[in-house]
């Protein structure tokens, strides 16, 4: 049995609007040792917010309840800030969907990548800068020294979530968190870009959280998969068990996938059944 | 870095387009000026023959367009005319009273930026807080409150009541003429010359009329501030920066702030650009020997050489400064191609 | 106005305003105001404002009725009072009566607010919408001429302006518009290039509509939320230009009694009498603040991508 990293018991978000409250994640359980776990769900299901609490980098208008919500033995619901600022980055790492928005858009690549570094690690300027150089390599790049001078917006969509890979790996966590790594990408970078985070995470022993609207991508990469609806958890599984899915929503969404072994002249439409809200 | 420096000759391009129209629209305002400027300048008991010969001088039986070209050909030799009312060539007259009005409008920028930028940056970190809200009241009121009472009002209350400001002027009949005048700028010219009562007095003079004109940009600068940085902490990019697990601080005046500092300093450079404006009701208030004061004199003295010179030497400082923004947006930007 | 009433009785008027499935294109538009009304209502300031700057527009329009003296008439032996029973805010250095002429300096000043929005709005509504519609050659030339105008401080070129002229408040209001155009037509120009490339209007154009019909019955519409949030906020601008030409001996002339000129006549007392010219000011003062507070809720809840 690996270290437990992340341990929620009965997690519910909520945000305020003019109708009252607005349930976004709802009693919500989960625990994450070093392993790859993915969450799958559709926008809105909660997949999102779930995996950004255990940071705390909610909107500041979201109302949080957990009976537990544990990273690493430390309450982060009771945290404070400096607490926090020790989780954030230095032992857990949070990759955003598209680099375009996410980086800075008026720092260089290799700015970011030393900030990220120097944070967490006492070293003066040239270590960090050499210390993000190798980053760089580490996540294949050919060319690292033209790319930390590069800004943002001179770089490719790819090039753009390794600089952020990089950066998130550059204090070294134990636990990365995806969010949807790759759904701003080309498809045919999308595979290159999970293939290096798979291995960048095994050989580092780190813990994954991959989260995805993908399911059988996710079933792919990770060794267990959670699926979400409506802000909760309906079904978890094995990654190698995705045909023995017993939730309809599960089963409807590995149907609505076309496959060439099982030619439909039609595709299945999710019929969605309210009791599942309930 | 070519295409940055092709879009900035475009910019460059249009200044002397703007420039001429600016020429063109105070040329024209002098023309549908009703007073006679012949008599305004020989006086209604001359002789026919003189006011003839004036006429002539003055080109005015030209038609329009060679009149246009005479005051173009003019202008090129920095020749604005003559001031009625002082006797002066405009130029002279310009250059003696525009480092007033710079020196006032320096130490304002300097006053609103130092207060506006942290204001605005608190009222958007603490945004829908009552510290947004006051902040937002304490802007709205310097965007209401007219320049000149709000100018009549503090000669009230620090001059005549508390008695701790000096009062209206740019220095104490003591200090006059008692610095070398290099810059023309009051408080440099008695640094300049080491004299520290003299500089003492001339910041003291300074602070009223530089704080009155202060507030009204403190507050554009404050309000600008706050919507660039709430569109800047609505972005990705800040929550990647507080998952690396960087200070409050850092992420706010590092990734935030740093992401609009070049906006801000384009709102900057417009602002100095619009403290001319407000320079003219708060020179008058104070009689503040500057550009400003010398245009509203003329105004009722209907000198109007001295009047569209002084409109034409604001147009084309405030064109400058527009100017300035667009370049440094466009240098130091790293998006901007 | 039958689709306005309420449906079945159980239904209140506040259900039928907010339902999700509108039965009409009126109950649509109404739920679509009441919505708007309730977001603006939400932010108090901005109530505020609108409350203030009605009551101050009702106050100048029954100025007649509600002057306790004529504006007018001089009472020396009575000069410079403080406020009373008699003079509720004073009386000013020729005795008259400061709250009637304040009442009646509000016609002045707001007849002139109005006269300027008037001319210009419409005016840099066109402009703008023609210009960034037919682009080319058009659009450069006539937004060079918009940076000319736009390249001079708004007062010192209405200054020179009324100089030219004759002080008063018809070349005041002249002044004041020829200098307030230009950020109107930047405005409306922006919108209608954004406007241009949608789907719906090259629909529209499919259907064989004529440019001019496009352009004034589906992009100018669109600009007005934006134009109007902006025509608010120049409000508060327009009455601070007309009181500092007032002030400045440029605008209305005495002995009227519009509000910057009031202040003029009245600044040598400021150290003895200072009531006398600041009372006028803030007049003027809460004028501005109120239209201020009211466009920036009317931002929020029109424009929200402005803030």
């Amino acid at each position: 049995m690996s270290p437990v990293l992340v341990d929620i018991a009965n997690l519910s978000i909520a945000f305020p609007t003019q109708q009252g409250l607005s349930l976004a994640v709802r009693e919500v359980s989960l625990t994450l040792g070093v392993e790859k776990l993915g969450i799958v769900g559709e926008s809105g299901s909660g997949k999102s917010l779930t995996a950004r609490s255990i940071l705390r980098l909610l909107p500041s208008n979201a109302l949080v309840t957990a009976d537990r919500m544990e990273f690493a033995g430390i309450d982060v619901l009771r945290a404070r800030e400096a607490e926090l600022r020790a989780i954030r980055g230095r032992r857990a790492g949070l990759i955003l969907q598209d680099p375009k928005y996410a980086l800075n858009p008026v720092m260089t690549a290799g700015e970011q990548i030393s900030e990220a570094w120097r944070a967490h690690r006492k070293g003066t300027r040239r270590q960090a800068r050499a210390a993000a150089l190798d980053l760089l390599a580490q996540v294949q790049i050919r060319d690292p020294e033209r790319v930390a001078r590069s800004y943002p917006h001179e770089l490719s969509g790819g090039m753009g979530q390794r600089v952020m890979i990089a950066m998130m790996l550059a204090p070294d966590p134990e636990l990365l968190i995806a969010d949807e790594p790759t759904s701003a990408l080309d498809a045919t970078v999308q595979a290159e870009i999970l293939r290096l985070l798979e291995a960048l995470v095994s050989r580092r022993g780190m813990g994954l959280i991959l989260i995805s609207h993908d399911l059988p991508l996710v079933a792919h990469f990770c060794d267990r998969v959670v699926v979400m609806y409506a802000g909760r958890i309906v079904e978890e599984l094995g990654a190698a068990d995705l045909s023995h899915a017993r939730h309809p929503y599960t089963r409807g969404l590995i149907d609505c996938l076309p496959t060439l072994t099982h030619p439909k002249s039609r595709l299945p439409v999710m019929v969605r059944d309210p009791a599942w809200l309930a | 870095m070519r295409g940055r420096l092709r879009a900035l000759a475009g910019t460059l391009a249009s200044v002397p387009i703007t420039l001429f129209g600016l020429v063109l629209v105070t040329f024209f305002i002098g023309r549908v000026m009703p007073v006679d400027p012949v008599l305004a300048i020989v006086g209604d008991r001359a002789t026919q023959d003189v006011v003839e010969q004036t006429r002539l001088e003055l080109g005015l039986d030209r038609s329009l367009p060679v009149q246009f070209l005479i005051y173009l050909g003019k202008l090129a030799h920095g020749d604005l005319g003559r001031s009625v009312m002082t006797s002066h060539t405009v130029v002279a007259d310009i250059s003696r009273f525009f480092p007033a009005t710079m020196e006032l409008a320096t130490a304002a920028i300097l006053i609103a930026v130092l207060i506006g930028v942290p204001l605005g940056v608190l009222a958007a970190v603490k945004q829908g807080t009552r510290i947004d809200h006051t902040i937002r009241v304490i802007c709205l009121a310097g965007h209401s409150i007219p320049i000149f009472v709000l100018a009549l009002l503090t000669l009230l209350v620090f001059y005549a009541t508390l008695g701790i400001a000096p009062g209206p002027g740019r220095q104490d009949v003591v200090f006059e003429d008692m610095v070398p005048a290099v810059t023309n700028l009051l408080t440099v010219d008695a640094l300049i010359a080491g004299d520290w009562g003299a500089f003492r007095d001339a910041l003291a003079h300074l602070a009223q009329p530089a704080g009155v004109l202060a507030y009204f940009s403190m507050a554009y600068i404050a309000r600008m501030t706050r919507a660039f940085m709430l569109d800047a902490l609505s972005g990705e990019f800040i929550i990647t920066a507080r998952a690396k697990g960087l200070p409050a601080a850092r992420v706010i005046w590092r990734h935030a702030f740093g992401n609009i500092a070049v906006r801000l300093v384009t709102v900057l450079a417009l602002t100095y650009a619009g403290l001319l404006e407000g320079a003219v009701v708060t020179e008058t208030v104070f009689s503040w020997p500057g550009l400003g004061q010398y245009l509203t004199v003329s105004l009722l003295n209907a000198d109007m050489n001295a009047v569209l010179g002084a409109t034409l030497v604001v147009g084309v400082t405030y064109l400058g400064f527009n100017l300035l923004a667009d370049v440094l947006y466009r240098l130091l930007d790293p998006r901007v191609r | 106005m039958s689709a306005a009433l309420p449906g079945p009785a159980t239904l209140s008027w506040r259900d039928w305003l907010l339902t999700d499935t509108p039965a009409s294109r009126a109950q649509a538009a109404w739920g679509r105001r009441y919505r708007l009304w309730r977001d603006f209502r939400a932010n108090t300031l901005a109530t505020g404002g609108l409350v203030v700057a009605v009551v101050l527009i009702a106050l100048t329009l029954a100025a007649p009725w509600l002057a306790t003296h004529d504006p007018g008439v001089q009472e020396l032996a009575n000069r410079l009072q403080p406020p009373s029973m008699a003079h509720w805010l004073g009386t000013d250095e020729l005795g008259r009566d400061v709250f009637s002429r304040l009442l009646y300096g509000g016609r002045v000043t707001l007849g002139m607010v109005v006269a300027v929005v008037l001319m210009v709005a419409p005016l840099g509504l066109a402009i703008g919408c023609v210009a960034g519609y037919a682009g080319g050659a058009l659009d450069r030339v006539l937004m060079r001429v918009t940076d000319v105008f736009l390249a001079f401080p708004r007062l010192i070129l209405a200054l020179a302006f009324v100089a030219a002229i004759k002080p008063g408040v018809t070349s005041a209001i002249f002044a004041i518009a020829l200098t307030a155009w230009p950020p109107y037509a930047r405005l409306a120009r922006a919108e209608t290039l954004t406007i241009r490339g949608t789907d719906f209007i090259a629909a529209t154009r499919l259907t064989g509509a004529s440019a001019t019909r496009i352009v004034f019955c589906h992009v100018a519409p669109l600009c007005l939320p934006s134009l109007v949030v902006r025509v608010t906020l120049d409000m508060s601008s327009i009455i601070l230009t007309a009181a500092s030409l007032g002030f400045l001996g440029m605008g209305a002339q005495p002995p009227s009694p519009e509000w910057g000129a009031m202040i003029a006549t009245a600044r040598r007392f400021i150290l003895d009498q200072w009531w006398v010219p600041t009372i006028p000011g803030i007049a003027i003062f809460v004028a501005s603040l109120s239209f201020n507070l009211l466009g920036d809720g009317l931002r929020d809840v029109l424009d929200p991508k402005q803030r």
